[in-house]
């Protein structure tokens, strides 16, 4: 007779509710890893995420705790909000890089100046997925997309934006770490580094993001192994990943 | 507590905390910017709080964070930085949270200039930002009615699950007069169990949001929301009449402009002329029924307006055809006198009855 043994379950964290992302994204590892993160530290209860405007958009449907969905960008002064009301909770944003690096770049940054004491998860796939690939502030140099049909040319459209550089260098971030999504032992990675950023939370140190170099197989054009590969080798060399702010040596 | 002499924005202020609102997120812009210094210095004193946003747009969804926690909270701005808060009051609207939103409007469009006007009309009563929308607008025309009106304005609000607008021309924000607070009673706040504010172990998570990806689903849900919309525009219509029983002609004007055609009213009336005035309260209801009972009695309306003639078209559509409507405005912050206006009545009645 053989006895069988739980080698892995589904987390807590998340609700039964099966995801819309396309086969091979890294949106779903991602809102495991928050999921888990959550459940772990056993905040659930006490949580409120944000949901934005992206592939995720119906990120409230898969996160199981309250959750608010707010307009295209404003995701961080949406949270601001909740977490004026309720200092004593925690309190989540979930980002695409259009959300957060285009249209919501004011908001984070001043979200990271006034040094909120909120979380923001920070999905970097390099392109809007939502809408049909097209450009994003972090589309790398000559990276071909819908409305760079010629790859990203500097001259015209300029250069990727480092999100994790620019917001480390404001007085208001307590918790910076770029992370990566491609592989088993980069994704444990990040489980630790969002769940630092919780806790910078929880000690009330300040504004906390955790960017996430995250694939998007339908509009790279690439299959999913192929857009693994593809972070590997010409994302990181252009987002490095690690911390950029550590304030008070969280560990 | 005696009268106080205050200036406008400060009243709005200061009813605004005395109706339980202890969250303030604003921008600053002229004419309404004692508004958000007040509250700066204010709110910490009831234990609440106050936070000076980036933008009007961030302000306005700081609101709707604070909203979704199911607490009193508010913004205020003038005509360009309203324009920026359409996004987040079209989201408002689709979410179903409560807030009160303040326009003391000023000469547009564009950046104009920070003179008084009431040329955001359009924008406030006709819903102002995408989809199918109205908001309740509140047009106080004395301190004292602000008074009233912006505690009206959170119940209203608490109410309906509805983002609710007190309008106010420049003028209206600026000038100072004796008010009197605490006449009215705060209501309990009533019970927001649709609020975010974490699970807590009180049963499955809540979620707050205005997407509905299916279109059958989202035409139910503005269904719902034009049945809420309804029940609003049977229950909130606010209009006050003077000198209406024996009048020829009607005149109908808000806010600061109502009380400059008031005194022309009375002078006309000392001229013989029989001239009364419909000053519609909530601009969204407007007041239909003043009209529909006078409308097959009297020889015409003038809607006056500090804008280039907005609120005439909701005069017309209340009025059916049934008498002659005539408009006179000033407009780019320009306030109309009392003569011009008596000027208008003499014209009017004269230009009829000769
Ligand atoms: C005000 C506004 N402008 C534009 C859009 C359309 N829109 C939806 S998703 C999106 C891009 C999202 O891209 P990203 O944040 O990178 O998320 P991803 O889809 O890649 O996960 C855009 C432009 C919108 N919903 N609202
Ligand atoms: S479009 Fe791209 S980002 Fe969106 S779900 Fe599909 S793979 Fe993921």
């Amino acid at each position: 007779m053989t006895t069988m043994k739980t080698v892995f379950n589904k987390t807590g964290g998340l609700t039964d509710k099966p995801t819309h992302y396309c086969p091979g994204c890294t949106h779903g590892v991602i809102h495991r890893l928050v999921g888990e993160v959550l459940e772990e530290m056993d905040i659930l209860e006490e949580t409120i995420g944000v949901a934005s405007v992206g592939c995720s958009v119906l990120s409230y449907e898969y996160f199981n705790c309250d959750m608010t969905q707010a307009a295209h960008g404003r995701a961080p002064a949406v949270a601001t909000g909740v977490k004026r009301v309720l200092p004593d909770r925690f309190v989540f944003t979930y980002q695409g890089d259009g959300d957060l690096a285009s249209i919501g770049i004011s908001e984070v940054i001043h979200a990271a100046a006034r040094g909120e004491k909120i979380t923001v998860i920070f999905v970097n796939n390099a392109i809007y997925g939502m809408t049909g690939g097209q450009m994003a502030p972090t589309t790398l140099i000559g990276q071909k997309t819908a409305t760079t049909p010629f790859g990203r040319d500097v001259s015209i459209q300029g250069s990727p934006m480092k999100v994790c550089e620019m917001l480390s260098t404001l007085d208001g971030s307590a918790y910076i770490e770029r992370v990566s999504a491609h592989d088993v032992q980069h994704i444990q990675k990040a489980k630790k580094a969002i769940r630092k950023a919780f806790e910078t939370q929880k000690k009330g140190l300040g504004f906390s993001m955790i960017e996430i170099l995250s694939t998007c197989p339908t509009n790279w054009g690439l299959d999913p192994f192929e857009s693994l590969e593809w972070i590997k080798e010409n994302m990181i060399p252009v987002y490095p990943l690690g911390v950029f702010k550590n304030k008070e040596g969280v560990n | 507590m005696g009268k106080v002499l205050m200036k406008g924005n400060e009243v709005i202020a200061e009813a605004a905390v005395q109706a339980g609102c202890k969250y303030f997120f604003g921008y600053p812009i002229t004419p309404q910017s004692e508004l958000v210094a007040y509250m700066a210095r204010r709110l910490p004193e009831v234990g609440g709080l106050f936070l000076q946003a980036e933008s009007e747009i961030a302000a306005i969804n700081m609101v709707y964070g604070a909203a979704s926690t199911g607490v009193r909270v508010m913004t205020s701005s003038s005509s360009p930085g309203f324009s920026l808060k359409q996004e987040g009051i079209s989201y408002l609207v689709g979410s179903e949270l409560p807030a009160v939103i303040v326009n003391i409007v000023r000469g547009g469009p564009g950046l104009g200039n920070i003179q008084p006007a009431q040329s955001d009309y359009f924008q406030v009563t006709k819903g102002g930002g995408h989809g199918d929308y109205n908001i309740p607008v509140l047009a106080p025309a004395s301190l004292q009615e602000i008074v009233e009106l912006t505690q009206d304005a959170f119940n209203i609000a608490d109410k309906y699950r509805t983002p609710v607008i007190v309008m106010g021309d420049g003028m209206l924000g600026q000038m100072m007069e004796p008010v009197e607070f605490g006449i009215r009673k705060v209501p309990e706040l009533p019970e927001k169990g649709w609020a975010t504010t974490g699970t807590r172990g009180d049963g499955p998570p809540k979620t707050i949001t205005s997407l509905e990806l299916n279109a059958e689903s989202l035409e139910q849900r503005n269904h719902s929301l034009q049945r809420k919309f309804a029940i609003i525009k049977e229950n909130e219509v606010r209009y006050e009449t003077y000198k209406m029983d024996d009048a020829d002609f009607i005149m109908v004007a808000f806010g600061t402009v109502a009380r400059i055609t008031m005194n022309a009213i009375n002078k006309a009336r000392k001229d013989g002329i029989k001239v009364g005035l419909i000053r519609p309260i909530s601009l969204w209801p407007f007041p239909e029924r003043p009209f529909i009972e006078s409308r097959d009695k009297v020889k015409g309306y003038i809607s006056v307006e500090m804008s280039a003639g907005q609120m005439v078209e909701d005069v017309k559509l209340a009025v059916n055809g049934h008498a002659p409507v005539d408009f006179y405005g000033r407009t780019g912050g320009v306030v109309p006198t009392q003569e011009e206006i008596y000027e208008k009545i003499i014209m009017v009645a004269g230009g009829i009855l000769i």
